[in-house]
């Protein structure tokens, strides 16, 4: 399954966002960020209590079974006094819980994570992008691996020159995803798909802003898809 | 108009490249200074585009100044810090100012340089900057409109002979000639009875071939690109012929080395010349040619 990847922004960082707001409310995620151990129930009751000891007033604490859905505006009900209480809402979920609960109640929010990637965990403890959405999918030249994700510079072409021992330069943890494909395709014997010379990309694949109406319903519509 | 460069390529004889690197800041007095002493000598110098990420004088601005001075310029273009608008512009000035030899390259990661918050381009590679090079000349930008006014370049692109593993970057290097790639010039090799390998391979297509030489300057530099730099693999031997020399003397023994292997490459004839990168010690270019035997 794919999830929402998160790291704790930086302490200092938290603590400007909150400057001059001295009653905090706190919501934490019980899918993508309990796994990823940055905004479950551990981690909210880690960051209540050092608000707690920075002399802020917590008025309250809950951990959504699904932040980013439809049906987060009714568990928030729940705790509607001490919401309005507060002065901000600190959110320790992903990008899309903070703004999908941004947009059901009316109070300042401050994200208390960074969203990194959408991604899955490929080993415990381990999390990889798989997909940046590019809207211009080449995996069927590249034996299904990504390079527009998965190469630091997104090339098409084959690895740069800074690849060493199958490593990318910029990280000798991180595997060169052009030596990964040369050695799928190469064990498919289709190194001739990476011979093919691409041509530059279309950086307007991915819509921006992203939005898209899905062509049968524009149909049924009767608008011409 | 066909550049000397590209005439010297055609030639036949022992090419010889070298590099002058734009200075941080406007302070031309250096990049001037190497010039001025390299221009006679070498058959082209390229200007370099921002090295290892790190913000310079640009390297078109360097390139002007080599032709102002009566040398022969490569212009060296990565694809970091531009999109191809910016990239196709900066080719077309580029030709205005009788700036014809292009060396594409990707460019290194901004992390390993001075903005390292910046914003890595990409939107080209180097194969593809290299076809948006032949694509200007037929008269058409990337958009497909046509250009008024023509152009014409000696384009170039690098190749890492030992890179591990081989095939894939071999398979981009073919990539490159046939995006259009007329002159290679190689990341630095030291092991020249593996670079004659690759030469067995490599001398079946249609371009030319500068062998990398950087000069090495003690034996912890050495030491330091074997470990940090992709694909230079200084020998143990040359390591410790850096290590023997007496202090005082290293400059001299790699100068020594660097000439060395240069005329090795050109009495067996691996390839078509040399591309001579002094990384800082620009000023000894000339000490390496003489201890190469060449004419300068």
């Amino acid at each position: 399954m794919i999830r929402s990847i998160t790291q704790q922004k930086p302490e200092e960082e938290i603590d400007r966002l909150l400057d001059g707001l001295g009653r905090v409310f706190i919501i934490g995620c019980g899918t993508c960020v309990t796994l990823t151990h940055t905004g479950g129930e551990p981690e909210v009751k880690a960051m209540k209590k050092k608000l707690i000891e920075k002399g802020k007033l917590v008025t309250g604490d809950v951990i959504l079974p699904v932040a980013c859905d439809n049906l987060t505006k009714e568990a928030l009900n729940e705790y509607g006094e001490q919401i309005d209480q507060s002065d901000v809402l600190l959110i320790m979920t992903c990008a899309f819980g903070v703004q999908t609960i941004a947009s059901q109640l009316k109070k300042m929010v401050v994200p208390a994570l960074d969203t990194l990637f959408i991604g899955k965990e490929t080993a415990f403890g381990e999390f990889n992008e798989i997909c940046t959405q590019c809207g211009t999918c080449i995996l069927g030249e590249t034996g299904g691996i990504c390079p527009v994700t998965s190469c630091h510079k997104g090339l098409v072409n084959g690895p740069c020159g800074g690849t060493n021992n199958g490593k990318c330069e910029i990280d000798n943890e991180k595997d060169c995803v052009w030596t990964l494909i040369y050695n799928r395709l190469k064990e498919l014997g289709r190194l001739d798909a990476m011979r093919k010379l691409q041509k530059p990309r279309n950086h307007q694949g991915e819509p921006t802003p992203g939005k898209w109406k899905s062509v049968s319903l524009r149909s049924s519509d009767g608008q011409k898809a | 108009m066909v550049s000397s460069f590209k005439k010297a390529l055609e030639s036949g004889k022992f090419v010889v490249t070298s590099e002058v690197a734009p200075p941080k800041g406007t302070n031309l007095e250096k990049m001037g200074h190497h010039i001025e002493l390299l221009k006679d000598k070498v058959d082209a110098m390229n200007v370099t585009d921002h090295q290892s990420s790190v913000m310079r004088f640009p390297s078109l601005g360097g390139a002007i100044m080599v032709k102002e001075m009566g040398g022969e310029p490569i212009l060296q273009m990565t694809c970091r810090d531009r999109n191809r608008l910016a990239l196709e512009a900066d080719l077309l000035f580029a030709s205005s100012r009788g700036i014809n030899n292009v060396l594409c390259l990707t460019g290194d990661s901004v992390i390993f340089g001075d903005h390292k918050e910046a914003k890595g381009v990409f939107d080209l590679d180097s194969s593809q900057l290299l076809g948006t090079i032949r694509k200007l000349e037929k008269g058409k930008d990337l958009g497909g409109n046509d250009l008024d006014g023509n152009v014409s370049f000696c384009a170039g692109a690098i190749v890492t002979p030992e890179a591990n593993p081989l095939e894939p970057q071999l398979i981009k290097f073919e990539k490159k000639i046939e995006a259009g790639a007329e002159f290679i010039q190689t990341q630095a090799v030291y092991d020249l009875d593996n670079f004659k390998e690759f030469m067995e391979y490599a001398k079946q297509f249609p371009v030319k071939i500068l062998a990398g030489i950087i000069l090495l300057t003690s034996a912890p530099m050495a030491r330091f690109m074997n470990k940090n730099v992709a694909g230079v693999n200084v020998p143990q031997e040359l390591i410790d012929e850096m290590d023997a020399a007496p202090k005082g003397r290293k400059l001299d023994k790699g100068i020594e080395i660097a000439g060395r292997m240069i005329k090795r490459v050109r009495d067996e004839k691996m390839c078509h010349g040399v591309h001579i990168m002094a990384i800082g010690k620009e000023e000894v270019v000339p000490d390496i040619m003489a201890a190469a035997g060449l004419d300068i």
